[in-house]
């Protein structure tokens, strides 16, 4: 039975009403992207639809050891933390729609934008995105909003993935995207002074960035700040048990990816998206934000605030046509973080960069491998030029087990021998040992 | 509840004209459909507007409303008592709950504006 179930007759009348055919009301979508006969196989028993996709899901390569990072980690999960998101109080993907009714999940999101808070030192966040390339699209047009403005300047250092989704985004707004070429692997200070000007609403930067490195962007901060401009910034999350926080840089909307925090790679979502800013900003903030409040009998009580500006109230004019948040995800995020506490994510934190530190000294060793960027910081990812392709030696060492990194020529020119290798704190020693002999193997 | 002396719109702003200033608010009819209200988001003061422009925005615990310029003009002074206070529109919007003040460009686009009479008609009607 059709979802929409209108009869063959009806839709006839439909069109005959208003004069047009159901092509007509698809023209706008290129022929290509229409729909089409799908030559789909006739229907299978449940035990071989089980067979079927168990032999597909084989196909995956999940035994892999992991050096594989680029803005989504393989992080240890503490085994508490699907046991506690999966209680059927907490286990559903949005911010409820009757929200007052579900205090304990309003409570947990309350906690989640708290914990947010604290780890950027930011003033307020949001109940989460969908995930931290949206995230950063939707700081760069909250910026566009509150500034009133129309051209953003973003580093390449900002993940290829996120800049590509900005991109499309943005492609038929009126917006003019300016990219500044990051030089020996940080922020390019003096691209970013020359393209600066009183119509720039925003400078986009990432720390670590995609290459790894480690920056502080305060004096960007300062120059954005002169030119009436925001500072976004787009963090990982654990980095932040260790390195210099956004919001101490004076970043004035924080975003990220927040799959490091407990949540699984799962080839690819679902992930989160969070946001974080000052508190002046908060009615430009989209997305849903739950406040702490009394009851009439003074009781701790906690609402949805804000929604004024949200798009089921305010329609167009909303602050973003997001309307819900990644309750699960955000959730998942609350219990990692707090069942790691203040020491232990400083120990993850601090794990990740040892461990990267004593992995970039040994594959250097070997003869014909070296850094990209020589006496860079980095926190727990860094390039590596090889004596020749990247993506062939890793193709090469996918069949030794290794899952051994990113070719960064997939988004850079002239980088192709250079591969990014992320170690977080569950690679081990021997790992580390096996990886560089793998690589010297297939050179 | 409506003033005499004010000029009107039917997205119940109200104008005061005094010379080529005019003093603009949201009328008791706006309020009480308002609710509480809550935040205002004031225009940043040398803001040119069009007639019927957005000019500001009235946020009640229900709905964030635009508030619409009823003359052309540039924003000279804003309310900025407004910024701790916005409930003053609710207790007082003909006088302390002003948003802002604005120097008319054109004087004839008063004419187009109803009058106390005109607009409790029309309230009567709505």
């Amino acid at each position: 039975m059709p979802f929409i179930s209108n009869t063959a007759q009806q839709q006839k009348q439909m069109l005959a009403e208003i004069g047009l055919t159901v092509d007509d009301l698809f023209g706008d979508i290129p022929a290509a992207f229409r729909t089409r006969e799908f030559d789909l196989l006739p229907g299978l028993g449940e035990q071989e639809v089980r067979n079927r996709l168990t032999e597909l899901a084989e196909k995956n390569a999940t035994n892999l050891t992991c050096f594989l990072g680029g803005g989504f980690y393989d992080h240890f999960i503490p085994a508490a933390v699907h046991s506690i998101i999966s209680r059927s109080e907490f286990y559903t993907a949005y911010t409820p729609y009757q929200p007052e009714l579900s205090q304990g999940t309003l409570q947990a999101i309350y906690e989640y934008q708290s914990m947010i808070c604290r780890l950027t030192e930011m003033e307020v966040a949001n109940a989460s995105l969908y995930d931290g390339g949206t995230a950063l699209y939707e700081a760069m047009m909250m910026a566009l909003h509150i500034t009133g403005r129309n051209r953003v300047i973003i580093d390449d250092s900002v993940n290829p993935i996120y800049r590509v989704m900005i991109r499309s985004y943005t492609q038929n707004l009126r917006i003019e995207l300016e990219q500044t070429h990051c030089t020996d692997g940080l922020a390019n200070r003096q691209q970013i002074l020359e393209k600066i000007d009183d119509k720039t609403a925003a400078v986009i930067l990432q720390n670590p960035n995609f290459f790894g490195c480690i920056d502080d962007f305060s004096d960007i901060a300062s120059i954005a700040h002169d030119k009436g401009a925001l500072l976004i910034v787009s963090c990982y999350p654990i980095s932040l048990g260790i390195l210099k926080t956004p919001g101490a840089m004076g970043a004035d909307i924080v975003t990220g990816e927040g799959q490091s925090l407990g949540i699984p790679l799962s080839f690819g979502g679902p992930y989160l998206g969070f946001m974080a800013t000052r508190k002046q900003y908060v009615r430009k903030m989209p997305g849903r934000i739950v406040g702490e409040t009394t009851d009439r009998f003074g009781r701790r009580a906690y609402v949805l605030t804000l929604q004024a500006r949200e798009q089921h109230i305010r329609r167009d004019k909303a602050t973003s046509n997001i309307c819900s948040n990644e309750a699960l995800c955000a959730l998942t995020a609350l219990v990692y973080l707090s069942l790691l506490g203040q020491e232990g994510l400083k120990e993850t934190a601090q794990l990740c960069a040892d461990k990267a530190s004593y992995a970039y000294k040994r594959l250097t060793a070997i003869p014909g491998v070296g850094p990209h960027f020589r006496g860079k910081w980095f926190f727990n990812e860094f390039v590596l030029d090889l004596p020749c392709e990247a993506a062939d030696v890793i193709a090469r060492l996918i069949e030794k087990g290794f899952a051994a990194g990113f070719p960064l020529s997939r988004y850079y020119d002239d980088m192709e021998n250079s591969i990014l290798i992320c170690v977080t704190e569950k690679r081990t020693k021997q790992e580390v040992g096996m990886l560089a002999e793998a690589l010297e193997s297939v050179l | 509840m409506v003033v005499q002396r004010l000029r009107y719109t039917k997205d119940h702003e109200w104008a005061r004209i005094d010379a080529d200033v005019a003093t603009i608010g949201i009328t008791n009819y706006a309020q009480q459909m308002l609710g509480e209200i809550v935040f205002v988001e004031l225009p940043p003061i040398g803001k040119q507007c069009a007639e019927n422009d957005e000019l500001a925005i009235v946020e009640s615990t229900k709905a964030a409303n635009d508030v619409y310029s009823p003359l052309p003009g540039k924003v000279i002074e804003v309310n900025s008592e407004l910024e701790s206070r916005p409930d003053l529109i609710n207790q007082d919007c003909y006088n302390a709950g002003w948003i802002c003040k604005m120097q008319i460009t054109d004087m004839k686009s008063v004419e187009s504006l109803m009058d106390s009479k005109q607009y409790e008609e029309y309230v009567g009607s709505l």
